[in-house]
């Protein structure tokens, strides 16, 4: 406190305003820490009730209160006796191939579009994304048709989900292009004055470096499928056996079933969110940079 | 003293000048809708009286516009040389008055441009193809005999000079258009302009003494297949193009005493310059059949009448009916409910900017400040904040929204709590009161989306220089200038884009509307092909309500879906046009 008086060389009447704005600051702090609380409290809150509803077994339907008033773990033996199991199933290899698919079909469009210069570079770009204008829902109807010719729809669901998956997948193209975008030309240009074919930079050089989007892309099309309800619903149109976890917890929760199945939704959605959460904590860094560095320059 | 009397004068008066600025924009709009509303009234000769009224109307409106856009064009005129400088001394609000002023005058302009851009465009088109056809005949004439017959047989050319594989993979594809146009590709095209002739037959069967039906004709099959040969021949003339461009390549190559690349050299290429072709290959491939065809193929549907009772092959087939469908969608006749189509349409629509707009927006503000809050000094724990908001991104999004969706209802948690509590008598109508139920659907996508939009201003933020703030801070800024003068154009400049397809995105947003609501609740008036239109029903989700169901009008759907595709292109390209003038204008160092 002397020194700033030394240093400003100011009457007491300053060093009071420093004060009171130091305290206001804290006040400020205080109370922004106390929003985070409530904001904290507020988002949690949804996931807590859902865990807290999947251990009640005096009632299955739907109640007004949250705590159950008997634990048990009837909700998820019962979960075992259903079709659960299979929608799992079907959901995690879908997820499985998918990641696989999707991301060797992303990388390869965003690598080629980042690094390359060829005519219709710019054309392609602005086709897709008028493309990307259509609502994905119009290509639903005919791609159910094709795929009961091809046999991949209702019980068979998995491998037509799995294709329509992956097929368009190049569409999505922008974070990665923007990452790779991010890594200088001039690592290419020294590798292919020493003579490596555009192959052998790709795989020695650029991809070694790349980790934090490869991560990020696998890691969303690993999630992708498991949230997905539309598509999912429509090709596996009927049969229990083909549907994905989103369809078939949607089901328990419609009219006829709800008042059996809600503690059943809840058990399920605990057991779904689990592994999908833990996967995405443990590899947060990467989801973090690669939405903050390539969504926004995307 | 008296040039602050003045002054301040001069402010009020500014204000009111901004006032009736806006008072102008706002006649001007009445009266172009009301010229335009006339004459599609017009159109529909039934509606004579409303023409005549609007036509009336806007005759009445013409002289106080015609005021107005005279003095705007003097003010413009005024300010325009002297821009900046000028500009830069005038009040606040004369500055306001100055950029509206400046914003509708420049939409005529702008207006020139698009058609001049798309003029352009198309001229640059016709001569593309015109230099192709020009192209092709002169490597005909000066071509030598392996040129000319390459013509015919594709790749000819290429075996000649030595290049077996290219040669091959030409021939080949030759062979495999050629065997599938003449099995099947030329029935499919001679069948498209009808779709079928014979649809299924009742038939007397003698062996079981009963009427069975056989089935004959697939419209779904041809039109698919038709229009897979439209684009297979469009791909062969392509490949026939580029067959003749090779042999004039390879003719001019060894005119100039150079050697032609041979198969390995090719091959090697593939991986080498040639190695986007390859990475291309598939993605692209996936996309063309998965995605572009079927956007063709619903984009004809729409000009058909596919529905449950036309499916082309079990009930009935189905044909052309030319732009019916866009009429019965924009009509002002009803069709099934008590309204007609267009004016579900327009209700849904409007909805769905609101939406739209809302959703973005506030994610978008709420986030930044969200993010800003953590981001502060002196704020401890930020980690643990993170870390608690990324964990609801982490979680799969349909099991958020069912189950929120199941809290807010009548007999659900929240319910249940404030009746416990006793701060409420009866259960809050949260999806059953049209009004509650669109403010709910807000809400919760804010509880969904700040996460993500947390995270992204949060890396921004991270970029901005610290000592615009501090310079700012010693000039005296207090907390809401710094906000408006640095952080927020900053954060507008960098995520422009990324806030337009935003919007779009959340015009499409099937998953939260659907699953939080379904659509409800129901608007019993509406009109809809089969189920009901709700009053949180998007765009989107009604073309889905409409695919479901027994008699699903998948014409209606296609029609919609095309509709929903003008409205975004109009938004992203008008937003697009803005975006970079605003970008030049701003300077936001």
């Amino acid at each position: 406190m002397s020194e700033n008086k030394a240093i400003t060389g100011a009457a007491p009447g300053i060093s009071k305003q420093h004060m009171g704005l130091k305290a206001s600051r804290t006040l400020a702090n205080t109370l922004i820490h106390i929003l985070l609380v409530v904001i904290s409290v507020i988002w949690l809150i949804p996931f807590i009730c859902i865990l807290l509803q999947s251990f009640r077994v005096e009632s299955t339907w739907q109640v007004g209160y949250v705590v159950p008033q008997k634990w048990g773990f009837d909700n998820y033996t019962r979960l075992l006796s259903t079709d659960f199991p299979r929608w799992y199933l079907n959901t995690f290899i879908a997820a499985l191939f998918t990641a696989l698919f999707q991301t060797i079909i992303v990388l390869c469009m965003s690598y080629t579009l980042s690094r390359f210069r060829f005519k219709m570079r710019q054309g392609l770009m602005r086709f897709m994304l008028i493309l990307g204008m259509f609502p994905g829902m119009l290509t639903m109807i005919i791609l159910y048709r094709v795929l009961k010719d091809l046999g991949m729809t209702q019980s068979n669901a998995v491998p037509g989900l799995i294709l329509v998956y992956i097929a368009s997948s190049g569409m999505g193209y922008y974070v990665s292009k923007g990452f790779f975008d991010t890594i200088p030309k001039s690592l290419d240009e020294a590798a292919r004055v020493d003579g490596a074919t555009r192959f052998q930079v790709l795989m020695k050089i650029i991809l070694p470096l790349s980790k934090p989007i490869v991560i990020y892309t696998v890691l969303t099309a690993f999630m992708g499928p498991w949230g997905d309800f539309v598509f999912a619903r429509y090709i596996s149109f009927g049969a229990s056996a083909g549907k994905n976890v989103a369809v078939g917890l949607y089901d328990w929760l419609s009219k006829d079933q709800i008042n059996q199945s809600y503690t059943m939704f809840c058990a399920g959605g605990v057991l779904v969110a689990l592994p999908v959460t833990i996967l995405f904590m443990c590899l947060q860094k990467y989801y973090v940079e690669g939405v903050t560095g390539g969504a926004v320059k995307g | 003293m008296t040039t602050k009397v003045t002054q301040e004068r001069q402010g009020s008066f500014s204000a009111l000048k901004c006032i009736l600025t806006v008072l102008g924009v706002i006649l001007l709009g009445c009266l172009v809708c009301l010229l335009v509303g006339g004459l599609l009234a017009g159109l529909k000769t039934s509606a004579v009286a409303i023409t005549v009224v609007m036509y009336v109307l806007g005759l009445l409106l013409l002289p106080f516009v015609i005021t107005i856009i005279v003095r705007w064009r003097t003010l413009y005129a005024t300010y325009q040389d002297r821009d900046s400088l000028a500009t830069l001394r005038l009040g606040k609000w004369m500055k306001l008055n100055f950029k509206l002023v400046k914003l509708v005058m420049g939409i005529p302009g702008f207006l020139k441009e698009l058609g001049l851009k798309i003029w352009h465009a198309i001229k640059a088109a016709g001569i593309g193809f015109a230099r192709e056809c020009r192209d092709t005949v002169t490597t005909f004439v000066n071509g030598d005999w392996k040129t000319k017959l390459s013509f015919l047989v594709m790749g000819f050319g290429c075996l000649a000079r030595g290049q077996i594989l290219r040669g091959i993979l030409f021939l080949l594809f030759e062979i495999v258009f050629i065997g599938y146009m003449v099995l099947t590709g030329a029935y499919w095209l001679s069948m498209l302009p009808s779709l079928g002739k014979v649809g299924p037959q009742e038939v007397y069967n003698e062996i079981w003494d009963t009427y069975t039906t056989t089935y004959n004709d697939n419209s779904f099959k041809i039109l698919l297949y038709g229009v897979l040969t439209i684009f297979f021949i469009i791909a062969f003339i392509y490949t026939w193009r580029v067959n003749v461009k090779q042999n004039r390549m390879a003719e001019q190559i060894l005119a100039s005493g150079k050697k032609l690349r041979s198969g390995k050299e090719d091959l090697r290429s593939l991986v080498d310059d040639q190695f986007h072709k390859t990475l291309l290959a598939l993605p692209l491939t996936g996309i063309l059949v998965f995605t572009v065809m079927p956007i063709v193929f619903m984009v004809l549907v729409a000009f058909t009448n596919y529905d449950g009772a036309h499916d082309g092959y079990a009930s009935n087939l189905f044909t052309w009916v030319g732009l019916t469908n866009f009429n019965t969608m924009l009509t002002w006749q009803a069709g099934g409910g008590t309204q007609s189509y267009a004016a579900t349409f327009g209700e849904v629509l409007t909805w769905t900017l609101i939406w739209a707009f809302f959703a973005t927006f506030t994610n978008y503000f709420l986030g930044m400040f969200v993010a800003m809050a953590i981001n502060k000094k002196g704020i401890k724990l930020k980690k643990l904040w993170r870390t608690v908001l990324v964990l609801t991104i982490a979680i799969p999004q349909f099991i958020s929204l069912l189950y929120v969706s199941k809290m807010f209802a009548k007999d659900g948690i929240l319910n249940g709590f404030l009746l416990s509590m006793g701060w409420i008598k009866q259960a809050l109508p949260f999806w059953e009161d049209p009004v509650w139920a669109r403010i709910t659907v807000v809400i919760i996508n804010i509880w969904i989306g700040i996460p993500y939009l947390m995270l992204i201003t949060t890396g921004i933020l991270m970029n901005i220089p610290a000592d615009l703030y501090e310079s700012a801070r010693i000039d005296g800024a207090n907390a809401w200038q710094q906000y408006s003068r640095i952080t927020l154009p900053y954060m507008l400049f960098v995520t422009g884009p990324y806030l337009l397809t935003s919007f779009t995105g959340n015009m499409n947003n099937f998953n939260v509307i659907y699953l939080l609501t379904g659509g409800a609740p129901t608007n019993a008036a509406a009109s809809s092909a089969s189920g009901s239109v709700g009053y949180t029903d998007l765009l989107i989700t009604w073309l889905f309500k409409i695919t479901q169901g027994a008699d699903s009008k998948y014409y209606l759907a296609s029609v919609v879906g095309i509709l929903v595709f003008v409205v975004v292109a109009l938004i992203s390209l008008i937003v697009y046009n803005v975006l970079p003038s605003i970008k030049n204008e701003e300077d936001f160092q």
